[in-house]
């Protein structure tokens, strides 16, 4: 077992995951309840991880890191290092591939909250930052920790992504995905089943947790 | 406290609302069908939708005004709104619902508001529930304790009491009432439901796809002649003040007679007691005439009196009686033709006791 892998991964998919949920908040606020023509547009930027290859998104992702992109540089002439190939940058590209998995739940249970609650809400004099953390909030609690849980897992199982912003650096970038691509390539066999299953068991026990959480058999993705 | 409101709001190209009545002290009803918009006049008022023009003014306080650029948000205008599914928050106790509008108060004061109102609607020992673990007209009494908590200046109520039986709806009313007597702010009770319009209001707004129909009285709105879509919404053409003077418990019917005639109507049986003052309605469409004395009717009442005017409106002729009291009366024309029926002729109307309703005392 990669024990330095397993802890860099889950090192990773905890600050991801965590700062997700800065994010996607509000983010999912603003899409669900904005009246907005082009929210739309926003939805299908956000979304646009599920459907695009990881290779395609990571290409995009290394090239925008590079020397020659302004961002690159910024965080050159900020950091002294570069964004590519590092923590940091595996920590920027997991955050934009999981975006949707937190998302999407997130605001999913914004929408089935009933607006007359919130209506009532601001009747009775509460701000709009007062409704969200007393009603919409509370309310879309299960949503909100489906939405953590699963941009944890998806951050986890994240392979080309990495492969293309990352690398393949011990301690620093090699996930445990990566890993058994190596032991793999290594025909270390022994090894890759063992990860293999340790993998596996975590993501069911994940997908697991989400379904008991929503208590609705089947009725959907854990997305929907 | 006076409520003025007048307002334009234009929400669909075939629906625009524009109205402008004003409500003072006590209960008001904005009465009308279905899509009439009575719940945009509300949402409206409360701040939850613009109004692309005009004004609204609680007293002196001007909470819109779209010449001025005046609109208070929803949050600042100290509106109390029970809403249609009263809305109460589903994750928080009773308590915490009625609370939920004094979070900048001081705990004491919280507590002691939270206690005084709870008790205004009998509420106190259910302070520690959830709203999905009491029943439907306990839910309604937290709803309205919630939204008076905070003494606001006017309280909108969207049909909230159109779910529940009426003796529950009545005592739940009264409360109202009481602490409105207390407290005078306008109240406006948004009804489709012409019972409510005889029972709970002081005074009726009647809207009619959008703009205000009539105001006044229900008795007044009811009796102005000119109104025929409002008896129609209100389905009633005649409606009396009366009197019970007698009470038959066996036979579930009661005697009552009309203020200012000698006329008895045998109605069917309320809990209105001997010498309490009730109003009747009764359907133009449910009164017989006959141009002679009727033999073997099983129906009670019968009177006599004499053809008043007799007018064709459209497919409906419409014959008014004079029978100590005036009545609308609605036969076809073939009936009115086969009957001869002239001006001035001696008629007797048939009306059944179940075709008299009592709207107002009584349940």
């Amino acid at each position: 077992m990669d024990w330095q892998a397993i802890w860099l991964t889950v090192r990773l998919a905890a600050v991801v995951s965590a700062i997700l949920l800065v994010i996607s908040l509000p983010l999912a606020h603003w899409l669900t309840f904005s009246r907005r023509r082009w929210t739309f547009l926003i939805e299908s930027l956000v979304s646009l991880p599920l459907v695009l290859p990881p290779t395609v998104l990571g290409f995009y992702l290394l090239m925008s890191m590079g020397a020659r992109s302004p961002i690159g540089r910024a965080w050159e002439s900020w950091t002294g290092h570069s964004l590519a190939f590092t923590f940091e940058g595996l920590v920027v590209a997991s955050i934009l591939y999981s975006m949707p998995f937190a998302v999407q739940p997130i605001a999913a249970a914004f929408a089935q909250v009933d607006p007359a609650l919130r209506e009532a809400s601001a009747t009775l004099g509460a701000s709009g930052v007062r409704t969200f953390l007393r009603i919409t909030l509370p309310l879309s609690i299960e949503g909100v920790i489906a939405g953590v849980v699963l941009s944890f897992a998806h951050t986890v199982g994240e392979f080309g992504v990495v492969l293309m912003v990352g690398g393949n650096l011990p301690g620093i970038t090699r996930t445990v995905s990566i890993a058994i691509y190596d032991q793999v390539q290594a025909l270390q066999y022994r090894e890759a089943t063992l990860t293999a299953f340790v993998m596996l068991v975590f993501a069911f026990v994940v997908l697991a947790a989400v379904y008991g959480l929503r208590r609705r058999p089947w009725s959907a993705t854990p997305l929907a | 406290m006076t409520l003025s409101i007048d307002i334009r709001k234009r929400l669909s190209s075939q629906f625009a609302l524009d109205v402008a009545f004003t409500a003072v002290p006590g209960v008001t009803n904005l009465f009308g069908a279905s899509g009439s918009g009575k719940t945009t006049v509300l949402r409206c008022l409360a701040g939850l939708l613009r109004p692309d023009a005009g004004h609204v003014s609680i007293g002196d306080r001007l909470l819109f005004d779209s010449t001025a650029s005046v609109d208070i948000p929803v949050q600042q205008r100290n509106v109390g709104y029970v809403f249609q599914q009263l809305a109460l928050f589903p994750h928080l106790s009773i308590e915490q619902n009625i609370a939920y509008a004094l979070h900048r108060r001081p705990r004491d004061e919280q507590r002691q508001r939270v206690n005084d109102i709870a008790g205004s609607f009998h509420i106190q020992h259910l302070l520690d529930r959830m709203p999905g673990q009491v029943s439907g007209g306990e839910r309604q009494r937290a709803a309205l304790a919630r939204a008076l908590v905070s003494d606001p200046s006017l309280l909108l109520l969207d049909e909230p009491l159109s779910a529940l039986d009426h003796a529950i709806q009545a005592r739940i009313m009264e409360d109202l009432r009481a602490w409105n007597e207390a407290h005078r702010i306008p109240v406006l009770y948004v009804t489709h439901s012409h019972r409510e319009v005889f029972g709970l209001g002081e005074r009726v707004v009647v809207l009619e796809r959008g703009r205000v129909l009539a105001t006044g009285s229900p008795h007044e709105v009811l009796d102005h002649p000119s109104h025929v879509v409002l008896a129609n919404l209100a389905g009633f053409e005649n409606v009396f003040d009366a009197t019970v003077t007698d009470r038959h418990e066996q036979a579930g019917t009661m005697q009552c007679r009309l203020d200012d005639s000698n006329t008895d109507l045998e109605v069917p049986l309320t809990d209105a007691s001997v010498g309490a003052a009730v109003r009747l309605a009764i359907r133009a469409g449910d009164i017989l005439i006959a141009n002679q004395e009727p033999r073997g009717l099983s129906a009670r009442n019968v009177l006599h009196g004499r053809l008043a005017d007799l007018t064709r409106q459209g497919p409906t002729v419409v014959a008014k009686v004079d029978a100590g009291v005036r009545l609308m009366v609605h036969l076809t024309p073939r009936g009115a033709e086969s009957l001869g029926l002239r001006r001035g002729n001696h008629v007797w109307l048939i009306i059944k006791t179940y075709s008299c309703r009592i709207v107002v005392g009584g349940s």
